[in-house]
């Protein structure tokens, strides 16, 4: 396990940020927070300049989406620390028909695929991205198709309803 | 329509010439295309286009149940199957709480470190073909495919191996696997020490690999790179060592680092990688000999499928089979990342789950497709033919580019 307990690096965030930035839980050990979009870039920054915390990689971006949500929209940041050997996990939701979030391709260049893949499902748009297209999906497409709205196949079939399987 | 070439009345010499390297082109060993910009033979600029074998894998995920997402996670990096498919079961044990019998954890340490061997034998034989060594490539093809036959006995394919179930193995190891195994740890020490005999210190080799695309530690972690190539380039993160799963934490394996990372380093890497894998192979049938022989997978029968004969003769397996594959077993609302050493670096599964039998969402961590985006910035300057060996390098596999 690694060299900074999860409640030591959460009085550490906590210290500096207060109330912006809160905890959502610790599934299985990694310390999951929340924090708004007008924070995301500056905590972001925190955990990978501080000196002590040194969360000086980004292990992955990626978006998530709950219709039934005041802000249905997630994006979901996986930080590492290499020498405490930490994770960390922060999420924003953002309001649907406002999905717009500050890039960290500022801070780290591998966001920029990372942005662009969460573009290309979810729609997010990250302001200042120096190059947001879509990026496995064709360039023409207009649906963000992880959303849950977009079907994976016709709608109109009835031999897959969930309910037949106890979903 | 900006990709097309501009033909103008202009010099000819002046010009900048066009090419498309890709989607279908010998030196891309996969579906993906860069439109690169030449002057002469130096590339000026480029551009890198993915996702023409997109098969939407994270929306299919959603709707397939835990174990029917086994099948593709094989079709990611296909030239490591297993590794993927033992990353997810890992993934979905971590989330139902399973604790794997140590049997397990030593049979699945063999068959991954099998297929770290095939990943990296393909990469650094092919990129002996890319730099114009072709005899290698063919020498040691034979071995790969004395894995794929051990793949073979254990699960019945080859390529996209759907191997192993949640909560261990559909069936034991059979005699034939092990003797398979025992002839492939004897002979391929061999090979491999003849295949390094060609290349290593072949000077041809070296003036055309040397220094070439040397990327800084800083670059790669700013690029999050994983795997040999962030390993070549001095930093040595490596999931087994630094999050050890499946039991790595007993073994007794070294993680090679190179210095520059740049096409030699990586080579030297993860031929370094293949002894280590051999080295954790051993270790690994060793320990198997004091555990009981019969185990190969965990009591978990609420899912893991039970055999289809007592299925059919057996009240309590036909309840089980039911209720797993109606999927009427609750599962913990909550979410896990967990990751594995794969053969391009952390192949990482975010799983969110709601309680149901599918996940209600879930990523994967793709190494090829992170690794890969700075192959266009860092093609700028560089000679056309090391940018090729610069990307046979970098082992970017097509299906984990796309997912």
């Amino acid at each position: 396990m690694g060299k900074i307990a999860n409640d030591e690096l959460l009085g550490k965030i906590s210290g500096q940020f207060g109330d912006s930035v809160s905890v959502i839980g610790e599934p299985f050990g990694l310390l999951t927070l929340e924090t708004s979009r007008e924070n995301i870039i500056d905590v972001l920054t925190y955990l990978k300049n501080d000196p002590i915390l040194q969360f000086i990689y980004l292990t992955d971006i990626t978006g998530i989406h709950y219709p039934e949500q005041a802000k249905p929209i997630g994006v979901i940041y996986h930080l590492h620390s290499l020498v405490n050997n930490v994770r960390v996990r922060v999420k924003v939701f953002l309001a649907d028909g406002d999905v717009h979030i500050p890039t960290a391709t500022v801070l780290w260049n591998g966001a920029n695929w990372m942005e662009r893949e969460t573009y290309d499902f979810f729609g997010v748009l990250f302001d200042g991205h120096p190059d947001l297209r879509r990026i496995l999906n064709v360039d023409d497409m207009t649906a963000f198709p992880m959303r849950k709205e977009f079907p994976l196949e016709d709608p109109n079939r009835v031999d897959k309803k969930d309910y037949f399987f106890g979903r | 329509m900006q990709n097309h070439p501009v033909y103008t009345d202009n010099d000819p010499q002046s010009e900048l010439s066009t090419l498309n390297l890709g989607p279908t082109h010998p030196a891309t060993h996969g579906v993906f295309q860069n439109v690169i910009q030449l002057d002469g033979e130096r590339i000026v600029s480029g551009v890198s286009t993915i996702g023409y074998i997109h098969r939407a894998f994270e929306k299919i995920a959603e709707h397939r149940p835990f174990y029917q997402i086994t099948p593709l996670t094989d079709r990611l990096n296909y030239c490591s199957s297993p590794i993927n498919n033992m990353g997810w079961h890992m993934t979905v044990e971590k989330l139902l709480g399973i604790q794997t019998p140590k049997r397990v954890d030593y049979l699945r340490i063999i068959i991954m470190e099998l297929a770290r061997i095939a990943d990296h034998l393909i990469c650094n034989s092919v990129l002996g073909v890319d730099t114009g060594a072709t005899a290698g490539f063919f020498y040691v093809m034979e071995y790969r495919e004395a894995i794929y036959e051990i793949y073979e006995e254990i699960c019945g394919s080859r390529l996209t191996t759907n191997i192993g179930r949640i909560g261990g193995f559909e069936r034991n190891f059979n005699a034939i696997a092990f003797r398979k195994l025992r002839k492939f740890l004897k002979e391929y020490p061999v090979v491999l020490r003849e295949f390094e005999g060609l290349l290593t210190r072949n000077r041809i080799f070296i003036d055309r690999t040397r220094d070439v695309a040397a990327v800084s530690a800083e670059d790669a972690l700013s690029y999050s790179w994983s795997g040999p190539i962030l390993r070549a380039a001095g930093v040595d993160y490596d999931v087994r060592a630094m999050n050890p799963y499946c039991s790595y934490d007993e073994f007794d394996f070294e993680v090679p680092v190179g210095t520059n990372g740049d096409v030699y380093n990586r080579f030297l890497v993860r031929n370094a990688e293949m002894w280590q894998s051999l080295r954790l192979i051993e270790q690994a049938l060793a320990k198997i000999e004091k555990e009981p022989s019969d185990v190969f997978h965990a009591d978990v029968p609420d899912f893991y499928l039970p055999p289809k004969e007592d299925v059919y003769n057996n009240m309590e397996a036909l309840i089980y089979h039911f209720k797993i594959v109606m999927g009427e077993i609750p599962t913990p609302v909550t979410e896990v990342y967990h990751s594995v050493e794969g053969g391009n670096g952390e192949l990482g599964f975010y799983l969110v789950n709601d309680g149901g039998r599918s996940p209600y969402r879930l990523h994967f961590r793709r190494p090829s497709f992170i690794n890969y985006q700075m192959y266009a910035s860092m093609s700028r300057g560089m000679l056309l033919s090391d940018a090729i060996i610069n990307m046979s390098s970098l082992n970017v596999i097509a299906g984990e580019l796309d997912a």
